[in-house]
């Protein structure tokens, strides 16, 4: 599914420059539930924006579901992004003066699926994450939890290939984040691919595969049993 | 066709009716300015057309001319020589100038301006008396008080009638006696009274105290032969007087031996000259009012470009969100531009109600006078299509300042702003 060979990146910061990334290999499959960890500055946010086609790499490769993403406009990386990716955010990000289901309709929205349609479907994934009630409620009338449950709700609604989550739990006490985490591996149950960057060890443990990053480098790479986050709820 | 995407604008819609204090606040500057610009318009027009009633009935393409005294010897004449129009030279000149509408000669007792005793009764009064064809009714528009003007019949049987003015009137009568039907004597000769004028409020030619008679009655009751004092003469109304007027005198000059150069010897005065003047100051006006009004949209629009700018900052994480969802750059763009357009449109539309209640009430309160040029003062629709389109063309180019800083918001540094 995602395919990333020797990427390089670094930022200017006034006169030196600062290498982030240095020569990350790494290939994630369908169906896989990743962990990205690592401490701050380690590169994972920067990582993860380059998977998010939020940033390019200096050099490198990625290739996304057959798709070399390369020199992208910013049209083509929008269009990238609505079709192949869904973002989940520490700070969850809703526009605050759109209700739940407008929210998760927007990314429908961009994709021109009709109003109609677009209304039932954002309706199906509310009802998916659990807030069918709350649909015509603006995110300052939900708590965080629902919150984020809003925008995971939005990230799956266009339906794409991964989803990626920065610190999803980041900005969550413990037992509503082990309700997120349950949620995120019960969408992982159902085949979606999905990356997920932490520093939480415990979160970490709940999906299928952790890479550690450390100084923009892979340390570490390997296989856990994942931890069910059911049994905290 | 994106301009029909109904979900474009119920997302434009939503994001304006979701901050309704600051989409209120934006459009206040277009809200006044454009209340300003109507305003102005309308004052400027409501200026223009009380002119226009003011000078109702005159013909402005006109000139009068009479005779003086000449000013340089000529063919055997000495200077000084009085001169003395015929009534055939009204038919010559008729006949050589086709540009000529109407022609009405004049004759007039005593001097030129000159004042006759009028009596009536006991009374009297020290008026003009006009000899007059009814064509002067289209060159100069009496508005009649009571009776009718001179008409053709009087001029076919000669008939001792006459039309006074409100002033004779007022002389000759009593108040509120009625004056239709009675007599009043001149030189010895009585004349009924048919009709009575209220002056003008324009150029008053006439006079207030000035009786009319029909021009054959005046020949055989004073004996002028055929005498003509002066003519009022109206132009087709492309041609300029000035034209007319010098085939006017040169015919005379030649008929009368009067030097070529001569300038005194020929009266004139051309009446759409200050026509003229008064419709170029209402046009000057009208330009004036249009342009500062348009500067006022100006820094109107400007305002609001000016608080979108603001609220695009404000609005970076919201925008970021958006460009991570999917919306491509050309979407933020023509969302805001349409933001800008629609708050534009929506202010000038209430800028343009508020004014135009305002011009109503305006209207009602000074628009029936007759002594205040101030009739109708509203916008014509093409003014109001071209500030119309005017002002939304700005807002599209001043929409596009936000609209592009908007772009250069890159996803990235908008998700990361907490």
């Amino acid at each position: 599914m995602i395919e990333i060979k020797d990427l390089h990146k670094s930022y200017k910061m006034g006169s030196n420059s600062l290498h982030v990334l240095k020569g990350i290999n790494f290939k994630v499959e369908e169906g896989e539930l990743v962990a990205i960890m690592g401490s701050s500055g380690s590169g994972k946010s920067t990582l993860l924006n380059i998977l998010g086609m939020l940033d390019g790499a200096d050099s490198g490769e990625y290739t996304l579901d057959g798709v070399p993403i390369k020199n992208l406009s910013e049209t083509k990386a929008a269009q990238y992004r609505n079709k192949f990716l869904g973002f989940i955010f520490q700070s969850f990000n809703l526009i605050n003066y759109k209700s739940a289901l407008e929210n998760v309709a927007l990314p429908l929205y961009y994709q021109k699926v009709p109003r109609k349609e677009r209304q039932e479907k954002a309706m199906k994934y509310l009802e998916r994450v659990g807030l069918k009630p709350w649909a015509d409620h603006l995110p300052s009338e939900l708590s965080g939890g629902q919150k984020q449950r809003v925008a995971i709700a939005r990230a799956m609604a266009a339906e794409p290939k991964v989803l990626l989550a920065d610190e999803p739990t980041g900005a969550l006490d413990s037992t509503t984040s082990y309700e997120v985490m349950d949620l995120i591996q019960k969408i992982n149950d159902d085949g979606n691919t999905i990356l997920v960057v932490t520093h939480e060890e415990d979160i970490a443990h709940m999906c299928k595969r952790i890479v550690h990053l450390k100084d923009g480098v892979i340390v570490e790479d390997k296989k856990v049993e994942q931890v069910r986050a059911e049994q905290y709820v | 066709m994106w301009l029909f995407d109904k979900d474009l604008w119920i997302e434009i819609f939503h994001t304006l009716g979701k901050n309704m204090l600051r989409t209120f606040l934006t459009m206040l500057g277009v809200i006044f300015a454009m209340i300003i610009l109507v305003l102005l318009l309308g004052s400027a027009n409501g200026m223009s057309n009380g002119f226009n009633k003011l000078f109702a009935g005159t013909a402005s393409n006109s000139l009068f001319v009479w005779g003086q005294s000449t000013s340089e010897p000529y063919k055997g004449f000495e200077r000084g020589r009085r001169i003395r129009y015929k009534l055939e030279d009204a038919d010559i000149l008729k006949k050589q100038i086709p540009e000529i509408e109407v022609l009405a000669p004049r004759i007039e007792l005593g001097n030129h301006r000159g004042v006759v005793t009028v009596y009536r009764n006991g009374q009297t009064s020290g008026s003009a008396v006009y000899g007059d064809f009814p064509e002067i009714d289209n060159i100069t528009k009496k508005k009649l008080v009571e009776g009718r003007f001179l008409n053709q019949t009087d001029i076919e049987g000669s008939k001792k009638v006459c039309v006074i003015g409100e002033e004779t009137y007022k002389l000759l009568f009593d108040k509120g006696e009625k004056a239709i039907g009675e007599d009043i004597r001149i030189n010895g000769i009585y004349f009924s009274v048919v009709g009575i004028y209220k002056p003008n409020n324009n150029i008053n030619i006439d006079g207030e105290n000035a009786v009319f008679i029909p021009f054959t009655t005046f020949q055989k009751a004073f004996n002028s032969g055929d005498r003509m004092g002066w003519m009022a003469i109206a132009v087709e109304e492309r041609t300029p007087v000035p034209v007319v007027e010098k085939q006017i005198k040169d015919i005379l000059k030649l008929k009368y031996d009067i030097h070529p150069d001569d300038e005194r010897a020929i009266g004139s005065f051309d009446l759409s000259e200050i026509f003229n003047n008064i419709t170029a100051f209402t046009t000057v006006l009208k330009g004036f009012s249009f342009f500062v009004g348009i500067f006022t949209l100006l820094a109107g629009v400007i305002a609001i470009s000016n608080i979108l700018l603001i609220t695009v900052k404000e609005r970076t994480q919201e925008i970021g969100v958006r460009r991570a969802l999917g919306a491509t750059p050309k979407i933020v763009k023509r969302q805001i531009v349409l933001e800008a357009i629609v708050l534009t449109a929506f202010a000038g539309l209430v800028g343009f109600a508020i004014a135009v209640g305002i011009l109503s009430i305006l209207d009602a309160m000074f628009g029936s006078g007759d002594d205040f040029p101030f009739v109708k003062p509203m916008i014509s629709v093409s003014q109001f299509i071209v500030s119309f389109v005017l002002m939304v063309g700005l807002s599209v180019l001043i929409g596009l300042l936000p609209a592009n800083r908007a772009v250069r918001i890159k996803p990235i540094d908008a998700l990361r702003e907490e």
